[in-house]
């Protein structure tokens, strides 16, 4: 929640940033970031966690979120003024990078329809991960735009459900961060 | 924060959790802890039993003792300690701890848990302490293995004093405190990750020097970050103001940095602070901001605050900058590093010149000549304003710390009582805790034995931690408490007044206890007043007591706070004591929505 007193006075240009968390794996990390993003009204679209770096007990968090210029700034400040939290990094901001999602998606149909699916799914680049007599489970990676598609064409051809892991992102190039 | 002395010993020792809680404390230098035992932490009380360092001072409420230790911690620069147990204890804790995060202020408070293994199982006073506590400390712990336990209650302080300083929750489950394991000493016991930045960027200091002397108009805002940093830091701000020449003026938690006996002392900023203070805010060119925060409390309206002014802002957190308010530079470091830093760089280029000020304090002497603290005095009812400025004529020459609740009482205290040096003010500012006086008192008294501590009361706000009297008995702590009592909850009434046709929905008490009566039941003294002939008597003999005392001073009923900002106003639209007429049709439906 902003303060009652800062009416935005102009236009505010909400734009969607990728940032990158490293953070110590420690007991109540992801209540402690998932709590700072609601207790202060931030959004948080796409939120993925896992320990990267087992010696160091580190974990690294993709958070895709949405704000001002200036909310996305004490966004990043109120994440870096978090004790288990090493380093915050836009990359939105730093230069190119590549995000990829992971889908599971399970599909239900016969005749045609089943063709139509493996035939989609092939042009997709998708696995198919499970296959009965009347479904399939297709495995696909790509960005988000890319599931978001391929669930849209499913979803007239037989759509059960759906399972995605939201978005994993690192930077271009030799850097690391 | 003074760096935490290192401990002599650095010989690992085999001994219980309960035993490494009291020795870590030991090792910290901590003298006093404040609590109230329970089942989930009586290994501790029992460990603290058998040794003579750590004094326990036993509240009547857990509240009370987390705003008694940040009583203790705000007079002293040491860190407060809070030892509860699990529950209860822990729930009751929590205002406490919401204050001393939004007022900044260092304390490690050890809970109690529920035995590892029946945590999760709703057990007997069994509550979810780190996420109960997680959005209300800067960080909080719960220690699950006996081999965490030194290194996470040396870590605590390390937390709480480092950075922008704020509580830190240590929660013990009881196995972990009968468990036995080796102790390790406080060396090294820095956070591995969490190094705050206290030096400023010197490219960022040197352009806010230049900016500085190319100001006409320039105004010091400074806050509770100078305290924090230290005696060091008021000084340095004492001698930057006296080369510069500049205005200074402060928040309701900086206080006491700048003495207010000084000619460029302005009196406090915000909705409450003096005319003159706020039109140097809205009139300056350049402000330079040292440990504040743009609360709403100081900015009023956002799109009007300080239109034409460029703003330097220093602050140890940097989420502080460009927050509310855009910065034109941002400055992240200790307030004291970057004060001496400035004071370095004025004194190397402009060889100690003041530049020429007299138009922009002419223009200040002409907003101080409109006296926007002046009130009427009454030859039948006493002023609340009156009991302050008398109680601090009264007190000159003595060793005093004053100590507020939360409402008018609080803005008259800041506005009258004048404080000349740091950590000599404790009020809960940015939290507005009714109830915090009383006990933060007790810890200022535990601080400062021999000191005069008055507490300036409202009647309602003294009613939320009464009991703590009886820690004050308990301890024999001659802490003053001053009510200012006028019936009602004065700050509700006024707003009430301002804002909803003066229809004045549950401010009023209707059944309050004699206070008297009530200071003698707690075996101290009780004094009424009534007579503003008798008003001086009545706070001399309270202060001169030497056991505690309630006076309870019988001030007018309807008496608001001036000057003010309305809400959703800006400093320039101040309402002073002499236009205070009709002051509803001021705010309009839109100023009417904020708090």
């Amino acid at each position: 929640m902003k303060s009652h007193y800062n009416d935005p006075t102009g236009p505010q240009i909400v734009e969607r940033r990728t940032l990158c968390v490293l953070v110590d794996n420690e007991p109540g990390v992801l209540a402690r970031i998932a709590g700072l993003f609601s207790g202060r009204g931030y959004n948080i679209e796409s939120l993925t966690v896992t320990e990267t770096e087992h010696e160091s007990h580190l974990s690294r968090l993709t958070v895709i979120t949405s704000g001002t210029p200036a909310v996305i700034e004490q966004i990043k400040a109120q994440l870096e003024r978090l004790v288990p939290v090493h380093r915050v990094i836009d990359l939105t901001m730093t230069g190119q990078s590549i995000e990829r999602e992971l889908a599971l998606v399970k599909v239900a149909g016969s005749g045609e329809h089943r063709m139509e699916a493996l035939r989609l799914a092939a042009a997709f680049g998708a696995r198919t991960v499970d296959a009965t007599l009347s479904s399939f489970v297709f495995e696909l990676t790509g960005t988000s735009d890319d599931v978001e598609r391929f669930i849209k064409l499913m979803a007239a051809i037989g759509l059960v459900e759906v399972s995605r892991t939201g978005v994993a992102a690192i930077a271009r190039g030799a850097e690391g961060m | 924060m003074p760096e935490t002395k290192p401990t002599e010993t650095t010989m690992s020792e085999t001994m219980t959790g309960a035993e490494m809680v009291i020795r870590a404390l030991t090792d910290q230098g901590v003298d006093t802890l404040f609590g109230y035992p329970g089942g989930a932490v009586l290994p501790i009380y029992d460990a603290m039993y058998q040794q003579n360092f750590v004094h326990h001072v036993l509240v009547r409420h857990e509240q009370g003792a987390v705003h008694a230790a940040e009583g203790y911690s705000r007079s002293s620069g040491k860190v407060g300690c809070v030892l509860v147990t699990s529950g209860p204890g822990a729930t009751n804790a929590v205002t406490g701890l919401t204050d001393a995060l939004l007022d900044s202020i260092p304390i490690v408070c050890i809970t109690g848990q529920v035995p590892t293994h029946l945590i999760g199982s709703d057990a007997f006073q069994e509550c979810d302490t780190v996420g109960i506590t997680r959005s209300c400390t800067k960080h909080n712990y719960l220690v699950k293995k006996i081999e965490d336990l030194p290194r996470v209650l040396h870590e605590a302080f390390y937390v709480a004093t480092h950075g922008r300083p704020g509580p830190v929750v240590v929660d013990i489950p009881k196995d972990i405190q009968f468990a036995s394991g080796i102790y390790k000493g406080p060396e090294n016991s820095a956070h591995k990750s969490y190094q705050p930045r206290v030096d400023g960027d010197m490219a960022k200091i040197a352009a806010a020097v230049e900016l500085m002397r190319s100001a006409k108009r320039p105004v010091f805002y400074t806050g509770g970050g100078v305290i924090n940093a230290g005696p060091k830091a008021s000084a340095a701000l004492k001698e930057l103001a006296r080369l510069t020449g500049f205005p200074v003026t402060s928040t309701l938690m900086g206080l006491g940095a700048y003495p207010a006996n000084d000619p460029q002392w302005l009196g406090m900023l915000g909705m409450h602070g003096t005319y003159e203070a706020n039109m140097a805010m809205h009139g300056c060119d350049v402000m330079i901001n040292i440990g504040a925060r743009f609360d709403d409390r100081i900015t009023g309206r956002l799109d009007g605050f300080s239109p034409n002014s460029a703003k330097i802002h220093v602050d140890i957190d940097p989420s502080s900058i460009n927050k509310n308010v855009h910065i034109d530079i941002g400055i992240v470091g200790d307030a004291g590093h970057v004060l001496e830093a400035m004071l370095k760089l004025w004194k190397d280029k402009a060889k100690g010149a003041k530049p020429g000020l007299d138009a922009w304090w002419k223009q200040i002497d002409q907003w101080r000549a409109r006296k926007s603290l002046s009130f009427k005095t009454s030859p039948n009812v006493i002023k609340p304003q009156q009991v302050v400025q008398r109680l601090y004529a009264l007190t000159r020459g003595r060793d005093t710390y004053i100590t507020t609740e939360v409402g008018q009482h609080q803005m008259w205290a800041a506005q009258h009582f004048h404080f000349d040096e740091p950590n000599r003010w404790m009020t809960s500012g940015g939290l507005g805790t009714m109830g915090y006086g009383l006990p933060a008192a007790i810890g200022v008294q535990m601080a400062h034995p021999n000191a005069l501590v008055v507490d300036i009361a409202g009647e309602a706000s003294i009613l939320m931690n009464m009991q703590e009297m009886s820690t004050a008995a308990q301890y024999r702590l001659p802490v003053k408490v001053c009510i200012l009592n006028n019936g009602y909850m004065g700050m509700v009434r006024q707003w009430q007044e301002l804002l909803h046709g003066g229809r004045y929905s549950e401010s009023y008490t209707a059944a309050l206890p004699d206070f008297v009566k009530l200071a003698e039941a707690y075996h101290g003294k009780g004094i009424r007043c009534d007579d503003p002939d008798k008003l001086d008597a009545a706070l001399l003999e309270m202060i001169e007591h030497p056991g505690p005392v309630i006076l309870d001073c019988i001030v007018s009923a309807e008496e608001n706070c001036f000057p003010m900002i309305p809400s959703g106003k800006a400093h320039n639209e101040m309402i002073l004591p002499d236009t205070a007429e009709d002051i509803g049709s001021v705010i309009d439906a839109k100023g009417k929505m904020l708090v």
